[in-house]
């Protein structure tokens, strides 16, 4: 599992620019960033450096912050890769909340899951599936 | 069977109670108008007399007084004895204008002592109880009417007055208080201190009851004061300008306080149209006094908001209760012709424990549509990574903000620091309209 920040957002123009510089005037550096939105709020999930100390950084700011859980995933870059992982998910009854992918060091295609349940992850492991820890996307 | 202070009188039939209410309402009428210039004035000004008082009904043709009328009348404009046959005065605070004064009789202040007896008993008080009176003594009628009242029924009073809270929790303890009388705030003041002191008050202390009113205080807060305490929590209702603490207490089956009907005449307004409502409905607050010598009251407009419940209560007593007080009427909202008040959005808020209490409102309109948007803040440890309970949230408060107010309640989720903090009174309501 690694750790992702969560801001909640209200839809405000240049609102996630004073979030994200928040984050930078910290010394913070962000790898991802996806954003869901809805009618008056979104919610930006974020992979960064040090996650603990930017969520406490952005409450002390006055945002709502959190740290969730979620799996990190590599899977091979060609076509059905995704498709592949999330059937046996389904398989497996285990319900994706959200999932986002990005490419990192230098060419990895990741997956970020965000699944109901403890045991998903032992579950993609025991699949055949690698999945990475913090250290390996960002510091801690 | 309760054990009322007065029996014959709280438990009185209703039919007899309403004939009592009219005859002691005729004669508060004749002495206002014989003794007091400013209703003979406004009863001329209004084109009615005494003779068109035949029924209680008939009341609703007399006009109203007002605060303002009672601050203009001072300082005796308003009394209807002489001095010789004043016993004593009160005024209110005047911390929003002048301060108003009230005269007593011996008469009223042993009526008034009545009045607050009365709720000694809800509480199970009797001339065995002691009780301590931790209101503030002086102009304020908190402290000398809840002394009287714990003389009336022949109660030890300890008259602590407000204030050296350790000294009051020693006494309350050494002493063995069964009933403790004061604010609510002040109330949780004394249990969390007793706390901090090493006390555990609802199992180490003797007492079984608090008589709390002269300020609001939210369901949350009396079930905290009669848990930490370990007590039966009796609200009381009073206001200077009619008496003071006693006008209307709560017996232990809850669901309203019990109005001394034999003292007082309650009618609920329309705040707008002036109307009388029919009983259950909720309004504006009038009082008439109906035994008052020095300052009787004729159709007192206390801003207070609440309704009268007219069905009958399981404790016995026959008297009417008026149920929790809604808030003032200067607070109301005309929301698409609905009344609203802050306090019931408050309520609601209270049920969600996802949601942080501050709130906003902002009303704004589209041509002739009102518009409300509810501005509030989840918790600090809400799930706010799922869109889906952020949603589920918002709809959930919003049905249940439709079926409580009658009308559609926008929801936003807001951040912490978007809804301002402040010290004194935060500023909840925002009205754009225009």
């Amino acid at each position: 599992m690694i750790s992702q920040l969560t801001i909640f957002l209200e839809n405000r123009k240049g609102h996630l620019a004073s979030a994200t510089r928040a984050i930078s005037d910290a010394g913070i550096n962000m790898h991802a960033l996806y954003l869901a939105d809805t009618e008056d709020f979104g919610v930006a999930r974020i992979l960064c450096d040090t996650p603990d100390r930017a969520k406490e950084v952005l409450v002390d700011g006055g945002f709502r912050a959190a740290v969730t859980k979620v799996i990190a995933v590599k899977l091979d870059d060609e076509p059905g890769a995704l498709a592949t992982l999330l059937e046996l998910c389904d398989e497996n009854d285990m319900n994706v909340e959200y999932a986002y992918c990005f490419i990192a060091n230098g060419g990895e295609v990741i997956d970020v899951l965000k699944i109901g349940g403890d045991n998903a992850e032992s579950v993609l492991i025991g699949k055949g599936y690698e999945t990475l820890d913090a250290s390996s996307l960002y510091s801690e | 069977m309760p054990d009322c202070f007065q029996p014959e009188i709280e438990m009185m039939p209703r039919e007899r109670l309403r004939e009592l209410q009219l005859t002691n309402l005729k004669s508060a009428m004749s002495n206002a108008h014989e003794n007091v210039e400013f209703y003979r004035n406004s009863f001329a000004d209004a084109g009615v007399s005494l003779d068109d008082l035949e029924t209680l009904d008939d009341l609703a043709k007399f006009p109203f007084i007002t605060k303002q009328d009672m601050r203009d009348a001072y300082p005796f404009g308003l009394f209807a004895r002489k001095n010789e046959d004043v016993a004593r005065i009160h005024a209110s605070s005047g911390t929003t204008g002048q301060a108003t004064i009230v005269g007593h009789t011996a008469n009223d202040l042993k009526n008034w002592g009545d009045c607050f007896a009365r709720g000694i008993a809800m509480v199970g008080g009797s001339a065995d109880s002691t009780i301590q009176v931790s209101y503030g003594y002086g102009l304020f009628t908190g402290g000398l009417g809840a002394h009287a009242g714990g003389e009336a029924i022949g109660c030890t009073v300890i008259p602590t007055s407000s204030g050296n809270t350790k000294r009051q929790i020693q006494m309350m303890k050494d002493l063995g208080t069964d009933i403790l009388a004061c604010t609510p705030s002040y109330a949780l003041l004394i249990a969390d201190t007793a706390i901090e002191m090493g006390y555990d008050p609802a199992t180490e202390f003797k007492i079984s009851a608090v008589i709390c009113g002269a300020e609001p205080a939210s369901e949350n807060m009396r079930q905290e004061i009669a848990d930490k305490l370990g007590v039966q929590y009796c609200d009381v209702y009073g206001l200077s300008e009619i008496m003071g603490p006693g006008v209307a207490m709560e017996c232990a089956e809850r669901g309203g306080l019990h109005i001394a009907e034999d003292q007082f005449y309650c009618e609920i307004i329309d705040p707008e149209t002036l109307e009388v409502l029919p009983d259950g409905e909720w309004g504006e607050l009038v009082i008439t006094t109906l035994t008052r010598e020095c300052t009787p009251l004729i159709r007192y407009r206390t801003r207070d908001v609440t309704r009268i419940v007219s069905e009958p209560c399981a404790c016995g007593r026959t008297h009417r209760k008026i149920d929790r007080l809604r808030g003032r009427t200067d607070d109301m909202l005309i929301i698409r012709g609905v009344n609203v008040f802050p306090s019931q959005i408050e309520q609601v808020i209270t049920e969600f424990p996802e949601i942080a209490t501050q709130y906003q409102i902002l009303l704004t309109n589209d041509g002739p549509l009102d518009k409300v948007e509810l501005r509030v803040e989840t918790v600090p440890d809400f799930p706010i990574d799922e869109v889906r309970k952020l949603e589920d949230l918002k709809s959930r408060l919003a049905a249940e903000l439709k079926s409580n107010l009658q009308i559609a309640v926008s929801i936003k989720l807001v951040e912490p620091k978007s809804i301002e903090r402040s010290e004194g009174k935060a500023k909840r309501i925002i009205d754009n309209r225009n």
